[in-house]
């Protein structure tokens, strides 16, 4: 390839990492769910999606995007709460692919009514005023939007870690996780924990919606393909494990990024080919546990 | 009892089988459940079929193509139809499938005895409906962009383009952007035929003006992330770089592109811009903007039944203006019903005489079809999104130049395998 320069390939390492934090972001949110609750979401997509258009109602009732991005995720996650309490709830103790079912499903019922509530034809949602535009990072230009979205992204992870790894209510998170049973022998009441987690893991993939509402075009079926991008990113990561979502985010964007300069028309196939390698090798992804799954 | 039911949901499922469902899953993700309404059917009605993509991710310009083609068909039955028979349209999602499109196409034929197929938004689903069309000797007049059709290969004597092509519609751009803007270009290609054909029309029309092309960056079609293109474009240096794709994923493109900031240097061209795509964009990601388009509704200020389809549109869809797309659904049934009148008579090798023989100006100023591959030749416009001095939300482009229409501008009858 001609004009290859070192300032080129950092800068798409650079872009790399942007497109990962969104898959980042993403897979927390699935994988969090699945390794705590063992339901494989398949709504996920489509709360990422109600994200986004919640996003843009919201700011366009209070005109701050700052506001939304607080007020969005706790909607979404109400929304998965009321999910979890009367719709997953009564699904425990089936075939794990009943709640599967259900999610899928449910995914096609958020996108019908976005369609019938916003239209088919997407709506615009513009940058928020003090990210707009591109910065000079030494190496040349880069949206500040992008770098922003790296450093929120940095911070869900960090907090998410530290509340999870380091207070009382993560232990007993962590716990639930492990052995349901003890938990609730010691007295604690283990419905309530996969009812947070659910409405945690949504929140955040409302988050991400709004986070991505102004990199894309806001569409009723804009999850659709994020849902394949946050599943392989699970999978490679390994399913449950928060810091194999972050690893494998971050290596899926660079991965995306690196085939896009070198061979864009294998961008798409690049990362099922990622994820069929990984498999091969550690069938139970980069930092799952084996056999979580029975 | 939290244990039995806990263990009963781990065991439940192999690993294997979650990813095997995630790829079925995946896969009937682009399934969606139709939203047709079958009409029944009067007796001696003169019945148009017409498959388009209602669903998934051209759905708001097909449903746009509904709406137009029904005004054609109530003008035709306000007029008293034909011999007292009344038109009817009979729509159906084609789901941006070609296989469903020609089980559709053939349904419409067999079950549903149509006498005529209209429509598609596909270079490929127009080509599978064209295969189904041509077999059965129905004339399909085809409403969506494709150089292919018109080749000898693919072509029938049933086949009718009333959409422009590729090659007219990158070659008007071409030749404007090329010598207005600078030789050097990039292009960013959704990998497929729409998009290899329209890089086609630009680098025909730019040889003669000297163009020059730096890389054709093929990307895959549906991307929702063109980031990790932009840097590259940007170390090119190019005077334009030429977006050849559609839909959502040319506003996705054109929005990454501006928050990359590839705007302040290099001018941003589309073959077919889209007003979907700028509504769904907003003003500020597109301002600037050139492409090219078959119809604009402020093509309504010079051009009278341009203002009067708008009236139409207008007063059957509460005061929207009808889409470029949409339009072409109006003028392909139109022509279509029109032939039908001419004739004399449904039948299909008479009204094929008739199309043929067709000088219409139903909404854009002149047209007619080419006799050796039915081409409908028209001008094409070439615009510019503008953020600013906007009449009212709907003004969204600035026409900025008209190619008339031109057999010169077309590929040659022999360049596309005909004789005459």
């Amino acid at each position: 390839m001609s004009g290859l320069t070192l300032e080129l390939l950092l800068l798409q390492i650079v872009t790399g990492v942007a497109l990962g934090s969104v898959f980042v972001l993403l897979a927390i949110g699935l994988s969090l769910i699945f390794g705590m609750l063992t339901i494989v979401n398949f709504a996920h997509g489509a709360f990422y999606m109600v994200g986004a258009y919640m996003g843009v109602f919201l700011y366009g009732l209070t005109k701050n995007f700052w506001i939304c991005l607080v007020l969005v995720p706790l909607a979404v996650g109400t929304i998965g709460l009321v999910v979890e309490r009367f719709l997953v709830r009564p699904l425990y103790g089936r075939n794990i692919d009943d709640p599967l079912l259900l999610t899928f499903g449910l995914g096609y019922v958020f996108i019908e009514s976005i369609r019938i509530l916003f239209g088919l034809n997407g709506i615009p949602f513009s940058t928020p005023a003090g990210l707009r535009g591109a910065v000079d990072i030494g190496i040349g230009y880069f949206p500040l939007y992008r770098l922003f979205l790296i450093g929120a992204t940095g911070m869900l992870v960090l907090g998410l870690w530290l509340f999870i790894e380091k207070t009382k209510f993560g232990l007993i998170i962590r716990a639930g996780a492990r052995d349901p049973e003890i938990l609730k022998v010691l007295g604690i009441d283990v419905s309530k924990i996969w009812l947070l987690v659910f409405g945690i893991g949504t929140g955040i993939a409302g988050l991400s919606g709004i986070l991505a509402a102004p990199l894309q075009a806001v569409t009723p079926e804009m999850g659709i393909p994020v849902l394949a991008e946050a599943f392989v990113v699970t999978v490679v990561g390994g399913m449950g494990s928060l810091i194999g979502a972050v690893t494998a985010g971050l290596m899926v964007g660079i991965v995306v990024a690196m085939t896009s300069l070198f061979m864009p028309e294998m961008a798409k196939v690049s990362i099922f080919l990622l994820m069929a390698l990984v498999l091969l090798v550690r069938p139970q992804g980069l930092f799952g546990r084996a056999g979580l799954m029975g | 009892m939290t244990n039995t039911r806990n263990s009963k949901r781990r065991s439940g499922m192999s690993r294997r089988e979650i990813l095997a469902a995630g790829a079925g899953g995946v896969a009937l993700a682009g399934f969606t459940p139709s939203l047709f309404s079958i009409a029944r059917a009067q007796a001696g009605a003169i019945k148009i079929g017409f498959p388009v993509p209602l669903t998934g991710p051209f759905g708001a310009e097909a449903n746009d193509q509904v709406k137009a083609a029904e005004i054609a068909v109530k003008e035709f039955n306000d007029a008293g139809g034909f011999q007292g028979r009344l038109a009817e349209l009979l729509v159906r999602d084609d789901k941006l499938n070609p296989g469903e499109a020609a089980t559709r196409t053939l349904e419409l034929i067999e079950k549903d005895k149509v006498n005529y197929v209209v429509g598609s938004l596909s270079a490929a689903v127009q080509l599978s409906i064209n295969n189904v069309t041509k077999e059965r000797g129905v004339i399909f007049n085809s409403i969506s962009q494709s150089d292919a059709i018109n080749e000898v290969k693919d072509w029938s004597k049933f086949t009718f383009h009333e959409a422009l092509n590729p090659h007219m519609t990158a070659g008007a751009v071409g030749r404007y952007a090329f010598s207005k803007f600078g030789k050097k270009v990039v292009y960013l290609t959704a990998d497929y035929a729409y998009g290899h054909e329209m890089v086609r029309g630009f680098e025909s029309a730019g040889k003669l003006l000297g163009a020059q092309t730096l890389a054709d960056i093929r990307h895959p079609i549906g991307a929702n992330d063109y980031s990790a293109f932009l840097p590259r474009i940007q170390s090119l240096r190019p005077d334009v770089l030429c977006i050849c794709n559609f839909g959502r994923d040319q506003v996705n493109a054109v929005k990454q592109a501006t928050e990359f900031g590839l705007k302040e240097k290099i001018k941003i061209v589309a073959p077919v811009l889209l007003y979907t795509a700028r509504v769904a964009g907003g003003p500020e990601i597109f301002e600037g903007v050139v492409g090219g388009t078959s119809y604009y509704w402020r093509l309504e200020d010079t051009v009278p039944t341009a203002k009067a389809f708008n009236d139409k549109f207008r007063a059957a869809n509460g005061g929207a203006v009808p889409s470029d797309y949409g339009a072409l659904g109006y003028a392909g049934v139109r022509s279509v019903l029109t032939a039908v009148k001419n004739a004399g008579t449904t039948d299909t090798a008479k009204v094929v005489d008739a199309m043929r023989s067709l000088k219409y100006d139903f909404y854009k100023g002149p047209q007619y079809y080419r006799g050796c591959d039915h081409q409908s030749v028209q001008s094409v416009l070439v615009i510019e999104s503008k953020s600013k001095d906007m009449k009212d939300k709907n003004d969204v482009f600035s026409i900025v130049g008209v190619e008339n229409p031109d057999e010169k501008n077309l590929r040659s009858c022999a360049d596309l395998g005909h004789k005459a």
